[in-house]
């Protein structure tokens, strides 16, 4: 009787978990088949959607050869590598001294951090808009360059705030009697123990750059400055022209970096989430 | 001996500090924070003030503008674009938090079973919050569409009609709010996981002794310890739900008719399509008392248990 009590509990689970999976996955598999259909067979309402019969790729030639997909790209990836390293540095510092030095208003400065962090880039748009245009640097790179650490660093700091205040004294104060300075500790010390939060922050800050949109909207007009968010949904989406093969490519290349990083580092992406951020 | 800073705890018990340890701390201190509260000052807190500021003027794009007083809120009173707006936003945010939290919390105790523990689930259930939503969207778009898309061609062959996803205010609303919830599920899931897995085992089997049940088990035991965790997320959630601009932009722009604005994106088309920036920035600047009511709460939550 228990046993099949048991049973039954199994199967419903299963259950449930395929549903589940069939939710969280069927916009990336809607994506993928319509990016390899012709445009008769996208456009053919008696054609099954969720199968590809004539797989094609020419709505990826399309993307290659008649828009500027390639340059977004490259101007996604300058920004993203850029920005990233930038934040993670001044985060590092930053976190650093509001975990361990104790200093004149550095626990007002700890929660103001986290006051920034919630503070969304929608409400700033505006504003950092005549900013931008009265630095000289709006419709350039620059533009995202600059503005883009605003989000990475509050983030950032925030989570390897927690995470440094969770490790061990004991071996940093050895270092420091043995004489190294607050910077070489630091450095060789906190920074190898906290490579998994490093991580996890590094890939944040990438994702985050990565598929930004409100700011390179804002920033940028100029097709060629364009990045891959802001070029992939205003030129492939043109007022009631969707050129949906080219569309869903479009978005399913700019996702791979995203899910190639993060695959590679799963476990310390969940570990590093649960140990900084929500705690 | 030391270069700088703090006398190491190890040495003098870590209570005895000289004047000159605590200068050189805050010069530590303050040196190695100057470049992120430099960037904070200058692209934070500046512009914020301005947005302030512009709130009470006609600025338009290159135009410095002049000082008007309260007409950008007289205006947005006296239309109800507006208050279309104000009440998209809350209800948004009210109603997919709310099926976050509870298919999240679902999901959660699913991937807290043994048979799924492998790595993989959690990695595939995240998608939707690890890839950025400019991309994934665009699936849901195509999905939502009216004629070729594929969840109507579904409903049809299941004897179904075809429903307007994107082009009648109620189920432009409706979409909205499902693509929301997609987003933001794995994020419930994944932190009430890891809540999950912190509850001891022991609690559990001496409950199990006194005789009470799986639901018994779950609302006496899983749901009180799992309501720190629980709060905080959902608080996070209710602060990127209501600030939120891609979902909405990239599947209606707003419309049909403005009936699926929310505050990002009127702001956006005041401020920046419309060139008013005075205009979008007062738009924007409504979403600051919900942001300032949940950092209050996080503050007081994270502040128990860090200090």
């Amino acid at each position: 009787m228990r046993k099949r009590k048991k049973r039954v509990l199994t199967v419903i689970n299963i259950i449930l978990m395929i549903i589940v999976l069939i939710f969280i996955l069927y916009p990336f598999y809607s994506m993928a088949l319509s990016s390899l259909k012709t445009t008769k067979e996208l456009y053919n309402i008696h054609v099954n959607p969720l199968w590809v019969f004539k797989p094609t790729l020419e709505n990826y030639v399309y993307l290659f050869t008649q828009t500027n997909y390639l340059r977004w790209y490259l101007n996604s990836a300058i920004v993203a590598l850029t920005t990233t390293p930038i934040s993670i540095l001044v985060s590092i510092l930053a976190a650093y001294a509001l975990a361990r030095l104790e200093f004149f208003g550095s626990k007002t400065l700890g929660i103001g951090i986290f006051i920034v962090y919630l503070i969304p880039q929608t409400l700033l748009f505006i504003p950092l808009a005549r900013v931008i245009n009265s630095m000289g640097v709006s419709n350039t790179l620059w533009s995202l360059i600059l503005t883009y650490p605003t989000f990475q660093i509050p983030f950032s700091t925030w989570l390897l705030m927690g995470y440094f205040r969770g490790l061990p004294k004991e071996i940093e104060d050895a270092a420091r009697v043995d004489g190294a300075s607050r910077l070489k500790t630091l450095w060789t010390i906190v920074v190898p123990m906290s490579l998994p939060a490093i991580v996890t922050v590094t890939l944040f800050c990438f994702t985050l750059s990565w598929g930004e949109l409100i700011y390179a909207l804002t920033f940028i007009s100029d097709s060629l400055k364009q990045t891959l968010s802001v070029g992939t949904t205003t030129e492939l989406i043109r007022g009631d022209m969707f050129f949906w093969g080219p569309l869903m490519a479009g978005g399913l290349l700019a996702a791979i970096p995203v899910v190639l990083a993060f695959s590679f580092l799963v476990d310390y992406y969940i570990s590093g989430l649960a140990a900084g951020s929500i705690k | 001996m030391r270069a700088d800073g703090e006398t190491p705890s190890a040495l003098l018990g870590g209570s005895r500090k000289t004047m000159k340890s605590r200068i050189r701390n805050n010069l530590v201190g303050y040196s190695f924070l100057f470049p992120a509260l430099a960037i904070i000052l200058g692209m934070i807190a500046i512009p914020l003030v301005m947005s302030i500021y512009l709130c009470f003027t006609d600025a338009r794009i290159g135009k410095p503008g002049h000082f008007v007083g309260l007409e950008n809120f007289k205006f947005l009173f006296q239309n109800d674009v507006f208050w279309t707006t104000l009440y998209n936003s809350i209800l948004f945010t009210v109603v997919s938090v709310a099926l976050k939290l509870v298919i999240g919390l679902g999901v959660a105790l699913l991937l807290y079973q043994p048979m799924f523990s492998n790595r993989w689930f959690r990695a595939i259930i995240l998608l939707p919050w690890v890839i950025p939503s400019a991309f994934s969207i665009l699936g849901w778009l195509w999905i939502l569409d009216p004629l070729y898309g594929s969840l109507n061609w579904i409903l049809t062959h299941l004897g179904f009609s075809k429903v307007p996803w994107l082009s009648s205010p109620f189920w432009a609303r409706f979409s909205v709010i499902l693509v929301n919830t997609w987003r933001g599920v794995p994020f419930f899931a994944i932190g009430l996981l890891g809540g999950l897995v912190g509850i001891p085992k022991d609690v559990y089997e001496a409950a199990e002794i006194d005789g009470a049940g799986a639901f018994k088990k779950f609302w006496s035991i899983t749901l009180p310890l799992l309501k720190p965790p629980l709060l905080v997320i959902t608080l996070f959630s209710v602060v990127m739900t209501i600030s939120d601009f891609s979902i909405v932009y990239i599947l209606t722009r707003g419309g049909p008719m403005n009936s699926t604005q929310v505050f990002a994106t009127l702001a956006y088309q005041y401020g920046l399509s419309g060139g008013q920036l005075g205009l979008g920035a007062a738009v924007s600047l409504f979403m600051f008392p919900f942001l300032l009511f949940s950092a209050i709460i996080l503050l007081r939550i994270i502040s128990k248990e860090v200090y």
